[in-house]
Parts: C-alpha cells; sequence; structure tokens
C-alpha cells in the first residue's frame, strides 16, 4: 500500500471510534472528581508512547455498562499528579507507569518506590 | 525501651511465591496482629514477561498468538479481545458462524476454568477427592475443546478477521451428547460444594465484600457479582451474545460461599449458552479476507470467565503496533482482595485469595 | 519398566502461561494419574526429588529458582516443562526474560509443546527417574551426582559479552 493510500484510510476515520475527551494536564485533578461525584468508577489507567519523549495517559472511568475515557498528554522528564486521593484503588495502575514508562507519579497513596514491576530493564517501555 | 509483653505482637509475614496451594507465584506480604491479618500488600512481577512490549517485533497478525499466551486458562478470551479490538478498528465485518463459534469456545473455555476452581477450591480447604472429582470433570470439557480446536488449552483458532477452523455438524454433535452426561455429573459435585456442612463451615460468611465497597474498588466478574451487583459484560452484546438469552448471575451475601455459588450456576448456564450457539449455528464462511494495516485505537470490553478485561489497541497504520494494552480481570480485583483479607484469619487467607479466581499470569503478562 | 521408589515432585512455575501449569495438575489427577507411579506433588522443596519447572526464567524469580533447587536433596532431577522452559518460546525476545531454565540451573530433561501436554509431561518425569537412578548409583559409588559439570551462562540486560562455557 503506497503511503498516500495510507493516508486516505487514516483520514477517512473522521469519527472516533472510542469516546476520548483529551484534556490538560493540569486540570485532571478536576475533571476526575467531577467524575467521581458522578459516581464513576474506575476502570483503567494506561499509559503510551506516542512518539519521541512523548506520552500520553489513557483515564477510562465506567457506570453499569457506560464508560468514558480521558487523556492527557506529556513529554519525557514530565510527571502527574496521582489520582488515588480521588480513587484509592488506582495505586496498582500509576506504580505501572510509574515502573514501565518511567513517568513521575506525585502523591501516591501507596508508593512502591519503583519496585511493584521488577524487571531486568528499568523503564522498558520509555 | 522497655518491652510490654501485653501489647499484641504485629508480625509480617511473607506470604508466596512458591505454596503449595496456588500453582502460580502470587506474592503477598500480610502484616498480622496475632493471628489476624492488619493489611496486605501486593507484591506482583515474579511471572513478568513484558509481552506487550512484543508488539513491536511481532505484526498485528501474528500477536494473536502472543496475546493468546497471556494465559493459559483464559488463552481464548484473550485471543478474542484482541482480534476483536483490530477488526474493530479495521472495520471488518465477521461472518456470524464465527461469531457463533467464538462464543460457543468462550462459553466452553467459562466451563473449564469454572471447574478447575471448582476443583482448586475445593483442595484448599482441604478437601482432596473433591478436587480430583472435579478435575475429572474439567478433562471433558477439554476434550470437547480439543475435538473442535485441536489445543487443550491454547487453542490459536482466532485470526484477524474469522477463525482458522471450521466444525463439522458431527462434531456439535458430540458436543451436545457430552454436555448432557457432564450436566449430571457436574450436579452431583456442585451439590456437595452447595450442601456440604464441611465445605459449608469454611466458606459461609467468610470474607465478606458489601456491594458499595466493592463498586468503589472496581471489581469485577464472579467477585463483583457474588456481591450483588448484577453487571455482565456479555450483556453488551459482542460477538453473539446479543442473540443468545441470558441473565447475569448474582448473589447477595458477598462472602466465599456466595462466589463459588455464582460461578457454579455459571457453570451451568455456559452449557446452556453453548446449547443455544448450537441450535442457532449459522452455516457459511468463518472468515474474511483482511488487507491493509489498521490505523486508529480502541478498546474492546468482554467478560473473561474471570470478570471484566480490557484490550486497547493503538495502530498507526503499519504492521506494527504503537500499543496494545491488556486489563485483566485479576489486576482489577486485586483491591478487593486486600480489602476481604483484611481481618480475615491467617488460615483463611489462601482460601480467600482463591475466591477472586487470581491469575497472575494475567495480571503481571 | 522399573519405577524407582516413590520420587515426589516439586512444581514451580517460572514465568510461565499457566498452559503447561495446568496440565502438570491436570497429569496428577484421575485421567492421567501420575500418582500411580507413586508420584506426588509436595510444595516443599525439601521433600522433592523431581523439580519440574514450567515457564522461562526471568529476573525477578530467577533467585527463587536456584534457591529451591538448591534445598533439594541429591540426587535429584530438573524437568523443563514446555517450550517457554526449554528455551524461552514465544517470550524468548521479551525484554524480561532471561531464557530457558538451563541458563540458571542444569536440566535433565526437556519437554517442548507449547502447551505440553499431559501425555509428554507424564513421559518427560518417567524417563527424568531413570537418570534419578543412574544418578543415585554414581552416588552409591562416592562420586558426584552428576556426569557433567554444570556452567551458568547468564547474559545481563544491556551487556553484549556473553560468559564463555
Amino acid at each position: 500500500m503506497s503511503e498516500q493510500e495510507k493516508k486516505a484510510q487514516g483520514g477517512e476515520k473522521k469519527e472516533p471510534l472510542m469516546d476520548i475527551k483529551e484534556i490538560e494536564k493540569d486540570t485532571l485533578l478536576d475533571e476526575v472528581t467531577r467524575i467521581s461525584f458522578d459516581n464513576w468508577r474506575l476502570i483503567q489507567i494506561c499509559a503510551t508512547k506516542v512518539g519521541e519523549e512523548k506520552y500520553e495517559i489513557l483515564y477510562t472511568f465506567g457506570k453499569g455498562y457506560q464508560w468514558k475515557n480521558l487523556r492527557i498528554h506529556l513529554s519525557k522528564g514530565e510527571s502527574v499528579s496521582s489520582i488515588t486521593s480521588i480513587y484509592e484503588v488506582a495505586y496498582l495502575y500509576e506504580n505501572e507507569i510509574h515502573d514501565l514508562y518511567g513517568i513521575g507519579i506525585d502523591m501516591l497513596n501507596y508508593d512502591f518506590g519503583g519496585k511493584l514491576f521488577r524487571t531486568g530493564v528499568q523503564y522498558p517501555f520509555a | 525501651m522497655a518491652v510490654n509483653n501485653n501489647a499484641k505482637k504485629i508480625s509480617v509475614v511473607p506470604f508466596g511465591p512458591q505454596h503449595p496451594v496456588l500453582p502460580e507465584p502470587i506474592h503477598l506480604d500480610l502484616v498480622l496482629k496475632d493471628e489476624k491479618v492488619v493489611y496486605a500488600l501486593p507484591s506482583i512481577g515474579f511471572v513478568h514477561r513484558g509481552l506487550e512490549k512484543l508488539v513491536e517485533k511481532r505484526d498485528y497478525e501474528q500477536f494473536v498468538l502472543i496475546a493468546e499466551r497471556t494465559c493459559g486458562i483464559c488463552s481464548f478470551g484473550h485471543g478474542m479481545g484482541y482480534v476483536e479490538a483490530i477488526e474493530k478498528i479495521m472495520n471488518l465485518d465477521i461472518p456470524p458462524r464465527a461469531k457463533f463459534l467464538r462464543t460457543m469456545w468462550a462459553e466452553l473455555a467459562r466451563m473449564h476454568n469454572h471447574l478447575m476452581w471448582l476443583g482448586l477450591q475445593a483442595d484448599a480447604f482441604g478437601f482432596e477427592s473433591l478436587f480430583m472429582e472435579c478435575w475429572r470433570l474439567r478433562e471433558k470439557v477439554l476434550d470437547m475443546l480439543e475435538l473442535t480446536t485441536g489445543g487443550r488449552v491454547i487453542f490459536s483458532v482466532n485470526k484477524v478477521g474469522g477463525l482458522r477452523k471450521d466444525v463439522t455438524p458431527e462434531m456439535l454433535e458430540q458436543i451436545l451428547k457430552t454436555l448432557d452426561g457432564l450436566e449430571k455429573e457436574c450436579r452431583v459435585v456442585t451439590d456437595t460444594f452447595l450442601g456440604d456442612p464441611d465445605v459449608l463451615s469454611r466458606m459461609k460468611g467468610v470474607g465478606v465484600l458489601t456491594p458499595g465497597r466493592a463498586e468503589e474498588l472496581g471489581c469485577c466478574g464472579p467477585f463483583l457479582r457474588a456481591s450483588g451487583v448484577k453487571r455482565d459484560c456479555r450483556q453488551l452484546g459482542y460477538e453473539a451474545y446479543g442473540e443468545l438469552k441470558f441473565e447475569p448471575i448474582v448473589s447477595y451475601d458477598g462472602d466465599c460461599y456466595a462466589r463459588c455459588l455464582v460461578r457454579i450456576e455459571e457453570l451451568y448456564q455456559s452449557m446452556d449458552l453453548v446449547r443455544q450457539c448450537i441450535a442457532k449455528m449459522p452455516g457459511g464462511d468463518i472468515a474474511v479476507k483482511v488487507t491493509g494495516n489498521p490505523n486508529g485505537e480502541y478498546m474492546v470490553r468482554i467478560e473473561q470467565p474471570r470478570g471484566e478485561a480490557l484490550y486497547y489497541v493503538k495502530a498507526n497504520g503499519t504492521r506494527y503496533l504503537t500499543r496494545y494494552r491488556n486489563r485483566t480481570p485479576t489486576y482489577a480485583n486485586i483491591p478487593g482482595l486486600i480489602e476481604t483479607i483484611k481481618g480475615a484469619e491467617l488460615a483463611d487467607v489462601a482460601m480467600m485469595i482463591l475466591t477472586i479466581d487470581p491469575c497472575i499470569s494475567c495480571t503481571e503478562r | 519398566m522399573k519405577i524407582s521408589k516413590s520420587p515426589w515432585i516439586l512444581h514451580y512455575d517460572g514465568s510461565s502461561c499457566n498452559g503447561c501449569d495446568i496440565e502438570v495438575l491436570a497429569s496428577t489427577t484421575p485421567r492421567y494419574d501420575l500418582e500411580r507411579f507413586g508420584i506426588i506433588n509436595t510444595g516443599d522443596p525439601k521433600h522433592a526429588d523431581v523439580f519440574l519447572i514450567t515457564g522461562g526464567v526471568n529476573y525477578q524469580n530467577r533467585d527463587v529458582v536456584q534457591q529451591l533447587y538448591s534445598q533439594m536433596p541429591d540426587p535429584k532431577v530438573v524437568v523443563a516443562v514446555g517450550i517457554c522452559a526449554c528455551d524461552g518460546g514465544v517470550f524468548k525476545d521479551c525484554y524480561n526474560i532471561i531464557g530457558g531454565v538451563d541458563k540458571v540451573i542444569p536440566v535433565d530433561v526437556y519437554v517442548p509443546g507449547c502447551a505440553a501436554r499431559p501425555e509428554s509431561i507424564i513421559d518427560g518425569v518417567v524417563k527424568a527417574l531413570a537418570i534419578l537412578d543412574k544418578k543415585r548409583e554414581r552416588m552409591a559409588q562416592g562420586l558426584v551426582p552428576d556426569e557433567k559439570v554444570w556452567t551458568n551462562t547468564i547474559v545481563r540486560p544491556g551487556s553484549q559479552e556473553k560468559q564463555e562455557d
């Protein structure tokens, strides 16, 4: 497939498959607090490396069978505030992100200090 | 400092990684006050392989096999969840026969998982003969899976765009015949679980989790439903589930017995779903042709035997994906497990760990 | 066939996907019944003669595997069950996998397969028993149990050099 065709295929997908709200890193806690007041539960947090030294973190929340996503973008060296003060169970996901990506998480309730996943290589996904 | 002998002693007991109850290396640090657990800290990573990173070395079609090998028990579901995400991104319309076959295999996999769990549970409270009986019955489920897919625990029948293998009407006939015999035999075993006073004394009222806490802690699967929350992702109607009739099974006590009850009921529900699948099995192709590469992102939710599993795929238009992420049910259930362990007797801990049906290789990937 | 005494098995899951683990367990249950040979699955390394390992070795469980092995009394045999335990299998390229079990302890019998079937696991264990007998004879003669001296060839992450055998 040629480069052009690829682009055309990507261009067709104007309508995204997932409902994702892109937000600023600084407004994360406000958004999450609002969601938690609305009785949503945390489903998962997932980090992705999207380019050289560029990362994004996807937060998924659920209510019954519904779900919605928040996404923040950050670059290497930046840290993100923990949402464990709002969702206590987030600590597993956030420690995982720290251990695999080397992204700093501030104000964790249970900080495993990089020892949740003890990998042979430090920050393998970074 | 003067030693105060009246004070209750606090001690930390490491639980695992190698221990007789579970074949898998789970590790918990239990903080004990005398014999009561005050707190538990999970430590994972003994089985961590880093398979999510392999998307960079295997293309999206090959990766089905890796995704499936996340876990040897939920293997079918992992393969199915992954290909579903890719199919959604590539906008592929899967033939109905493939959908029904996937559903049938997913239910057979649920049966073998639940029978396995019942066996391990019996082993955890020291009922060896019940363990053996459950695993004897499980072999019959594996026979059906082997007959149709060729594999006992790893099936590798899913591929992007459909299935690798079709089944013959004789095979389906054979499955129906086996199911009838199996159901009768299962009744004997499950009646023991639900009625034997020895079994009841170990499970009733042990490790209670309230519905409110279960929701807050993000629990899923039979663990959640045993706490009275009616949520089963099969209701979303993925694959052929939309065309089958079933209701999520709930129990309201939230203790070990309730979890056992939910799984037992699900075992019979799965038998029923397999029968429904076979009755409605459409003909036709089992796969569509796949061209091009995926571009986009999607997250799939499916109900694994152990609970809700998520498969997040981010593709970039090349053969190699940017990210594959798998949030497995056990990962979500760990906080719930810690909640139930708190205040429990040390001797009951092994059994409580089992009641969430932990799958460590899923959790650590 | 002569079956040696009543050998006990210690089973440890390295970084297996569970597939081989449940097959190891399945081989002790009524359909396959490994226990008819007098073989019992034990949880205590000090009781065990045969060490069954499933899955490859990673940086976290390397010490656990070596420790379990050193706790077993001589003579002892090691059976690597499944392709991951033999050489890493599909996970060979993962960053956290060192490779097969033979990277950290000597292996006597390799049982390939993904997942290894109970029949082949039983076959592997029975083969291991013959080796166990041989080791016992050597010990009776006052020799060390192993004929060959085993050397460790771990490649540490980041280092390109491989130690010589």
